[in-house]
């Protein structure tokens, strides 16, 4: 493990952009997330790290309420976005859905055109007065999500025609078209070579100038790479959180410890 | 790898690669023996498909033509006044009728003796239909006007093989020394075959004129039939499996829904034709025989192949789209109708399109309606009446002729066959088309 390069960039304090306090998953009868409290902080990116099964993905779509799609599935706690719980009763999940973005696994793009794809979350929430308006969202999206340049001469192809890579990075664009607070990613570059993935992440280390950022990663080096804070999952459990040098050079809990010297995984 | 092995010849392979071993050689010839059966399926299949295209079209194909007999015939206006002189005038005319054509005849160098009785024996009463026709185009007296005249049933039938001189018995209708006649005119080539157009649009005759039945009235018949069915099955089948597969909660109740469906897709015609009737037409008082009530009818019927088919295509679009959908902030319906529906809709329309097929070839229910054996006089004129109007169905019809003992009904019933293929053609075709047209927006 040394080639891992911890960033050494100082974290300074930011002001926390989401809370979790005491949140239980339970899918049926499972007990998928076990009172887990975090603190997510603004223009930080945040990473969950953790064996496969060990629940990051479910805690992840508690953020933005993915999981209310999931019949079976029970969140219990409180969950806050600056200081509103986002499981009140009174919280519509799609106004959510559109201030707390999502990045999959998978490079989902729809299968309409490049411009469509990052236009539909503005044209939906009315962001565009006008066609120059939504143009103008578009490129900017696009320029944030650095496919620009690849794109821009052909904005009316298909975006499900484009690669592996340049999909991810339209859905990253796509996610910010609506101008989230909040951008939660899942595994983004799992299936992604490495050089687009240190494209997106090089792209995700620019996002967090803007936005508050959760990734979720299976790779140890990438959490290293782009993360400021570091959460540990094992087993439904948040084992450890802290700054991602310290989880990294100075574990304080065994597990975490094992897990990152590839002992559990 | 070692110094070693770079230096020495690689030992000898246990085994080489270029045969095959006995494992392999089974695998491959099971996979043969596979590709053998689906062939030998394949070409079974076409094989039949051929005989019954093959066979459909030579029992078919008289239907559409018809046997006339073509003079130019020339009325001057004193052998008219004459003619409206006499007490007999529909005799006059056809006696000038026949020397009209036995002049033909002569001028070919043919003498065939035939009397006013023979010539009504081949083509009906021709004094009358001459003096209608100068009636009421009383300019075209005076020229030469050519007369296409249809030829009776039983010479119909004598050209197109029903009707021949060995089993042939005089009768009222037809004697063997019409036949003669009938030969002649043909060498005079006076008598011959022309497409029939009354059997594409005309309606069904009695059960005596043969070759005034036409198929017109049923496909019109059909043709809003199958309006009603797509106006209310297509809608209301993609709204319920939209609303089951989308949002209904998982519960008992959706479970028995579901069983259901499948149950009724399965269910015979027939019982939907029965509640048809007690329903839309004892209860409802809806008109009986009317397109209306058989569109409804067969609506029933056509909705849970829909349903299932829609729900089909609905399940098989990626869940990664929804998720993409909701993941910037739409909401669930947004997501359905944005998304989702646009990449089920050639699915949905292949299933809307079976579903219609089922139902314009559907007999049963019909029967218990009253549209079959109805005759249709004239069309339905008018959009409205073309739905509540008595009328008659392509199957229907079909079955009605298939019934009757005139060998020419049957050859028309063969024809109607023809043109119900036809009808389901275009109707794929449109499918396909607007298929086509849904699938290039990816
Ligand atoms: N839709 C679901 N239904 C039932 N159980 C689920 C579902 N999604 C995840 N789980 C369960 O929850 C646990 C955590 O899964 P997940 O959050 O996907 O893990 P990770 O993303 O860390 O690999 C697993 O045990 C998994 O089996
Ligand atoms: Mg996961």
């Amino acid at each position: 493990m040394n080639d891992m390069t911890v960033m050494d960039s100082t974290v300074e304090a930011q002001r926390t952009k989401m809370a979790a306090q005491n949140v239980n998953v339970y899918y049926g009868d499972t007990h998928a997330i076990k009172d887990v409290n975090v603190e997510i902080e603004d223009k930080t990116v945040t990473a969950f790290i953790g064996p496969s099964g060990c629940g990051k993905s479910t805690f992840l779509r508690c953020l933005n309420r993915m999981n209310d799609t999931i019949d079976i599935c029970r969140v219990t706690g409180d969950i806050l976005l600056e200081g509103e719980d986002i499981y009140d009763k009174r919280v519509d999940p799609v106004q959510l859905r559109a201030q707390v973005g999502m990045v999959f696994q998978k490079p989902n793009p729809f299968p309409k055109s490049i411009y469509d794809n990052v236009a539909y979350g503005p044209r939906i929430h009315g962001l565009a007065k006008n066609k120059a308006d939504l143009d103008e969202i578009v490129e900017r999206s696009l320029r944030r999500g650095a496919i620009w340049d690849e794109v821009k001469d052909r904005l009316q192809s298909p975006g499900t025609g484009l690669s592996g890579g340049q999909q991810q990075r339209l859905c990253i664009a796509r996610a910010v078209a609506t101008e989230p607070e909040v951008l939660l990613m899942d595994e983004p570059c799992s299936a992604l070579d490495p050089i687009a993935t240190a494209q997106v992440e090089e792209l995700i280390d620019e996002l967090r100038e803007s936005y508050s950022v959760v990734i979720v990663t299976h790779s140890m080096q990438q959490a290293a790479r782009v993360s400021q804070k570091t959460a540990f999952f094992h087993l439904g459990n948040l084992v450890e959180f802290g700054p991602t040098g310290q989880i990294f050079t100075n574990p304080e809990d065994p597990r975490t410890e094992s897990y990152i010297t590839g002992r559990i995984g | 790898m070692t110094d070693a092995s770079m230096d020495n010849p690689p030992p000898a392979r246990a085994r080489s690669l270029r045969q095959a071993d006995a494992n392999t050689r089974r695998r491959n010839a099971a996979e043969k023996r596979f590709r053998a059966y689906g062939m030998v399926a394949i070409l079974t299949g076409l094989f039949f498909l051929t005989v019954l295209f093959v066979s459909i079209i030579r029992s078919g194909a008289p239907a559409f033509t018809r046997t006339v007999v073509n003079v130019e015939f020339t009325l001057t206006q004193d052998q008219m006044d004459a003619a409206e002189s006499e007490l007999f005038k529909t005799k006059a005319y056809s006696n000038l009728f026949i020397a009209a054509l036995q002049g033909k005849l002569e001028e070919r160098g043919m003498s065939v003796e035939f009397d006013e009785a023979a010539i009504e024996r081949l083509l009906g009463k021709v004094g009358g239909t001459l003096r209608a026709h100068y009636k009421e185009f009383p300019d075209d007296v005076g020229k030469p006007v050519p007369f296409e005249l249809a030829a009776s049933s039983r010479v119909d039938g004598y050209y197109k093989g029903r009707v021949n001189r060995e089993t042939l018995q005089d009768s009222r209708f037809l004697q063997l020394s019409d036949l003669d006649l009938v030969d002649a005119l043909e060498e005079a080539q006076i008598i011959k075959q022309a497409f029939s157009w009354t059997f594409i649009t005309g309606a069904d005759s009695g059960v005596d004129n043969p070759g005034g039945a036409g198929i017109g009235a049923a496909v019109v018949g059909s043709f809003f039939m199958m309006l009603v069915v797509l106006v209310l099955s297509l809608p209301i089948g993609v709204a319920a499996s939209i609303y089951l597969e989308e949002f209904a909660p998982q519960n008992r109740f959706t479970d028995l829904i579901e069983v259901n469906i499948s149950n009724l897709a399965a269910v015979p015609s027939i019982v939907f034709g029965i509640l048809g009737l007690a329903v839309f037409i004892q209860f409802m008082h809806l008109p009986q025989s009317a397109p209306l009530v058989g569109g409804l009818v067969l609506s029933l019927m056509t909705l849970p192949t829909i349903i299932i088919s829609t729900r089909a295509s609905l399940k098989a679009v990626p869940p990664s789209i929804r998720d993409a959908a909701l993941g910037v902030g739409a909401s669930k319906m947004q997501a359905v109708f944005h998304h989702v529906l646009p990449l089920a809709a050639p699915g949905i329309l292949t299933g809307t399109i079976i579903g219609l097929a089922q139902a314009l070839g559907e007999t049963a229910p019909l029967l218990l309606i009253g549209m079959v054996g109805f005759v249709a006089r004239g069309y339905p004129d008018g959009f409205v009446a073309g739905f509540t109007e008595p009328n008659s169905a392509m199957p229907a019809q079909i079955y009605t002729w298939a019934a009757r003992a005139d060998a020419s009904f049957y050859e028309k019933a063969w024809g109607g066959i023809i043109i119900l293929l036809a009808f389901l053609l275009t109707m794929n075709i449109i499918a396909i088309i607007l298929r086509r047209r849904f699938e290039r927006r990816w």
